[in-house]
């Protein structure tokens, strides 16, 4: 059991190798990886049963979390890496040739923590249902975690997958949504409204649960909330408010920061908000 | 020239259901997934014997997909069943990032491929899959021509790790392989050996080349016929060895021109060994309504095609070597 305060520090160094590593290739998505760092942090070091010094594919007996908004790749592999994974210094070759930390998560090049690519959106959520439906036949307890954006239940594929999921009483699964209202284009609004998300999932026939993805203490506790409802009979959603690019300042509420890199001068005012705790990669 | 003979006319899809049935007895990680087609597909039997192991995704193709590709994580073999135009075309990002680039151990199996799906048109017969599945890298193709062979190959690709795209259909053919032959991914099948000319079709376009054998060689041609059932990997090795005995080479499929078995052996053969090459394929067209046989003579698939193409290919062989 990790205290908040470490649970705190870890998130604050997430955040900065975020921005390095976007910042070194100029290139990258830093703004939904910040508004994700405490669910990540949340997940990795307190909610899930894993094992990260020996990585199996299979993941038979631990939890298994699958990002399908691959795109948020920078916290995706800092907080894989801080778990366990895979070294520190191999955040240094994030999206550079021959590197395994590539633009998108891929298990391509074998690196640990991740079990599919991700990045062409909505194909998440049916991949997750899968490696529940494998645990049940299994008869392995552990659950299943997911992580979609906001914009990506644009696509299709997600209510065929939500469908099923409610359905065949998939009860194993808990997946979130990072609810920060922007898109690449700019607000989901303008883009294409999502509606009333919550009684759209309640009437595909999940258990909705919600909260503020952006409090620590109200991630672990709604996750560990989440995990009673699991095993009831319904797939498990929590809609996460967030804002994308929480805890740098002008990266924050704005979709100008979904795809795109700080210069030098923003990297280091990123810094400066956000103090080195257990050491850069 | 070997005598071929069959004792009945039986589907390709059928001699998949026996596979999966048979599959199911003995491999306890094979899993099942149909989307909404489980009687066209002939799954019914895996359905009925194993109903924990089979999963009705109802008609959301690309859910299926995922579905399947995230079953592999946890140690599970699936087989995704629906017509090959859904199975390929309508899931190609899919297939391509769960499944192809992420290397899961998916069986996608595809029924009402082609022409020969007959009636419900040409939104249904799919004649590119072929070509879109063998762009995949790592994926393995096959399309085997009889109900014996959609068996073997249905129970041998459960033992290769890795995605693979098969391909069966909709009509009754004769069932003229060995009920008890071993099916091996990968490699060429000659079923006669010939000195004129080398035939290589694949699928329903197998029985069509040993036709028209028989009656080449009652006009005095030799022809090597040979069953490619695997596009991919090509077995380059047979592949040369045949063409360089007979100098000219047909292809024959139910499948575009573009993309298909005769592109795969031309692109071969233009690198290693140019060879003049006819292919019995569709140029270039959709299909539309018929009968299936009303369909592969309007499209140019049937026996007396591929005898048209022989006769070609020895008049441009000849012409070549008098040029030289």
């Amino acid at each position: 059991m990790a205290s908040i305060l470490e649970l705190e520090k870890i998130c604050t160094q997430v955040r900065r190798d975020i921005v390095r590593m976007v910042h070194a290739v100029n290139s990258g998505h830093p703004g939904g990886s910040l508004g994700c760092t405490e669910y990540l942090v949340a997940l990795y070091f307190e909610t899930m049963a894993h094992n990260p010094s020996n990585f199996k594919m299979d993941g038979l007996g631990e939890d298994l979390f699958f990002l399908s908004n691959g795109h948020i790749s920078p916290v995706f592999y800092s907080v894989l890496s801080r778990s366990g994974y895979f070294e520190l210094n191999e955040l240094h070759t994030f999206r550079k040739l021959n590197s395994r930390l590539q633009g998108h998560p891929t298990t391509h090049e074998g690196l640990p923590g991740v079990r599919i690519a991700s990045g062409s959106l909505g194909q998440g959520l049916s991949v997750a249902i899968g490696a529940a439906l494998a645990k049940k036949l299994n008869n392995d307890n552990n659950i299943i975690y997911s992580l979609h954006g906001d914009g990506e239940l644009q696509e299709g594929q997600i209510w065929e997958a939500a469908m099923y999921a409610a359905g065949r009483k998939v009860d194993n699964i808990i997946s979130t949504v990072d609810f920060n209202g922007q898109q690449i284009d700019g607000s989901t609004d303008q883009v294409l409204p999502l509606g009333d998300l919550k009684a759209k999932w309640e009437a595909f026939g999940w258990d909705v649960l919600s909260m503020n993805g952006n409090n620590l203490q109200e991630v672990v506790e709604t996750l560990k909330i989440a995990k009673t409802h699991t095993g009831k009979g319904k797939p498990v959603l929590i809609l996460m408010k967030t804002e994308m690019g929480h805890g740098v300042d002008f990266m924050t509420g704005s979709h100008k920061w979904h795809g795109i890199a700080p210069n030098n001068e923003q990297l280091a005012q990123a810094l400066e908000q956000n103090i080195e705790t257990l050491g850069d990669y | 020239m070997k005598k071929y003979t069959f004792n009945e006319k039986k589907d390709t899809r059928s001699g998949f259901g026996a596979g999966l049935s048979e599959l199911g007895k003995k491999n306890p990680n094979v899993v099942v997934l149909c989307a909404d087609l489980t009687g066209s597909l002939k799954m019914d039997g895996f359905a009925k014997e194993h109903p924990e192991r089979f999963f009705q995704i109802g008609i959301a193709e690309a859910n299926m997909m995922g579905i399947a590709a995230g079953l592999t994580i946890g140690g599970k073999i699936p087989f995704t069943g629906t017509f090959a135009n859904f199975s390929t075309g309508r899931v190609y990002d899919q297939i391509r990032q769960s499944i192809a680039y992420s290397n899961k151990n998916v069986k996608i199996c595809a029924s009402h491929a082609g022409l020969t799906l007959g009636e419900d048109g040409a939104t249904h017969q799919i004649l590119e899959d072929l070509g879109l599945m063998k762009m995949l890298p790592g994926m393995v193709v096959i399309n085997p021509c009889d109900y014996n062979q959609t068996k073997a190959a249905t129970i041998a690709i459960a033992e290769y790790v890795g995605p693979v795209y098969l391909r069966f259909g909709r009509p009754v053919v004769p069932n003229f392989t060995a009920a008890d032959q071993k099916f091996e991914i990968g490699k060429a099948l000659v079923l006669n050996e010939g000195v004129d000319v080398s035939i290589f079709a694949t699928g329903h376009l197998v029985w069509k080349a040993i036709e028209a054998g028989e009656i080449l060689a009652t006009q005095g041609i030799n022809a090597e016929i040979i069953n490619i059932h695997t596009i991919k990997p090509l077995d380059n090795a047979a592949i040369i060895a045949s063409a360089k005995k007979t100098g000219c080479v047909v292809t024959a499929e139910e499948h575009q021109m573009n993309g298909g078995l005769g592109d795969s052996i031309a692109q071969l053969l233009s690198r290693e060994l140019p060879t003049p090459i006819e292919m019995v394929a569709v140029n270039d067209s959709f299909g539309e309504s018929g009968t299936p046989e009303q369909l592969m003579i309007k499209y140019g698939l049937d026996t007396v095609n591929i005898i048209a193409a022989v006769k070609k290919v020895l008049e441009r062989r000849s012409s070549s070597k008098q040029l030289a």
